[in-house]
């Protein structure tokens, strides 16, 4: 497999020598992959803005002995552009990228719903038809949902009981009874269990008519969750820019 | 591995951004094959680099006193402000020799995925330099890239009640390259911002 071929967002760069950088990219079919993009700082590269974070690009890699060499690239979306231009988009954008790196942490292991839920993901915020933070909270339960780590917010986790429960552990996987719960179980408000349950789902008129309130009460619980099962923290999560 | 001090040289060495463990001992061997008086000339200047170089308390920028040679320079025009991301892009904007303003140097560009915020920059700085109201227009020249471009953008919300005059840095095709290579992007932002030929 000397020359191989896929779609892909780059999810990080970070410079290397004098103008190449090492490009994360997360591909359809080879998972993640880092690489040499060689000669991307100067101005007169032809790869230019295709490898900068955010895009989604058609990209040929040739296999090198410690990292892989990206040979040639297409733009197939350019999201970084509307991404960047607006502040609370580009903080909630960074915030899924570092997430579906942290995700997808063993590098070439396919990872394809990963990667179709950052597409989605990313297009809905370059779009803007929905607040940065709200697409981000979405974006954050699906992919933990695809990790293994999917939140329940009905029946209790610990015993099934039906809900709606007023108590939520994020240890023990989303809602629980009065019974069941455990010590430092957070009190959580009906409504917000419901704007939850639409971020999951995807039931974007629930979202977009919550109140602040709610919204605020989800977005703490989206984010505990979160930190709670990628181990170690997100660094982006606490820059995010809700204003 | 060498013996004692020769290996904590290049070990040394090598901890130097871009200088791997092959160009270490290469730099090393060098250093011990050279004339003593150029070694000792280098340590001096490293030691004295360390010792009087310091960073200006108005702009940021590298400077061997309190302020930099812009600052301290009253020929310079104090009602614009270039900012940029670090010092070396002083340099680069002061090679056009066409500004005459003053800058600010942010000392990098914010990255959230990096845990880079706008609190970790000299943004405070800034603010602080625009209250007074004698500089009218800021040029935002960080880097054309989408950390700086998001920076930018921070910057400009961040200012607009003030009513300044915000530009950003033009981007589009680089001269001396053929268009076929352009990226759609940069060939985008050159149309987007193409001007008029007046003849």
């Amino acid at each position: 497999m000397s020359l191989y071929r896929d779609d892909g967002v780059v999810l990080r760069t970070q410079k290397l020598g004098e103008a190449d950088r090492i490009v994360t990219v997360l591909t359809r079919n080879y998972g993640r992959v880092r690489a040499v993009g060689k000669g991307v700082r100067r101005t007169s590269s032809k790869f230019g803005a295709r490898l900068e974070p955010f895009s989604h690009v058609d990209v040929q890699f040739y296999t090198g002995r410690s990292l892989d060499i990206v040979t040639q690239v297409e733009s197939l979306d350019a999201y970084g552009g509307s991404i960047a231009g607006d502040y609370g988009r580009y903080t909630a954008g960074t915030a899924m990228l570092e997430t579906a790196e942290r995700l997808t942490d063993v590098e070439k292991e396919p990872a394809v719903q990963q990667y179709l839920l950052l597409v989605g993901g990313l297009r809905a915020l370059a779009a803007g038809d929905h607040a940065a933070g709200a697409v981000l909270d979405a974006y954050l339960l699906r992919s933990l949902a695809v990790a293994g780590y999917a939140a329940s917010f009905g029946d209790c986790t610990r015993c099934g009981a039906p809900g709606p429960h007023r108590w939520f552990s994020v240890e023990s996987g989303g809602s629980v009874c009065r019974d069941d719960r455990p010590p430092g179980s957070a009190t959580i408000n009906e409504e917000s269990l419901r704007v939850l349950s639409a971020l999951l789902t995807g039931d974007w008129e629930i979202v977009d008519g919550a109140d602040p309130r709610f919204l605020r009460e989800s977005t703490g619980v989206v984010a505990a969750y979160a930190q709670w099962h990628l181990e170690r923290g997100l660094r982006s999560l606490r820059l995010v820019d809700r204003a | 591995m060498y013996e004692g001090i020769v290996q904590d040289l290049i070990d040394e060495l090598g901890r130097l951004p871009g200088v791997g463990p092959k160009s270490a001992q290469r730099i090393a061997f060098h250093l011990l094959a050279a004339e003593p008086s150029d070694v000792l000339r280098l340590a001096e200047i490293l030691r004295e680099v360390k010792a009087k170089v310091r960073f200006c308390r108005i702009c940021g920028n590298v400077a061997e006193s309190e302020e930099c040679r812009v600052c301290l320079d009253t020929r310079r025009d104090l009602t614009v402000i270039c900012v940029v991301e670090e010092p070396k892009d002083v340099v680069a904007v002061e090679r056009t020799r066409e500004f005459r303003g003053r800058y600010h140097v942010l000392g990098g560009a914010i990255s959230p995925i990096e845990g880079i915020g706008p609190d970790d920059l000299r943004v405070k700085e800034l603010m602080t330099r625009l209250a007074d109201g004698t500089v009218t227009e800021l040029i935002l020249a960080t880097d054309p890239n989408l950390e700086g471009e998001a920076t930018a953008t921070y910057l400009a919300r961040l200012v607009k009640p003030m009513g300044l005059t915000v530009s950003r840095l033009a981007s589009g095709l680089p001269v001396g390259g053929d268009l076929e290579y352009a990226d759609e992007i940069t060939l985008g932002r050159a149309f987007e911002g193409r001007r008029s030929l007046e003849v």
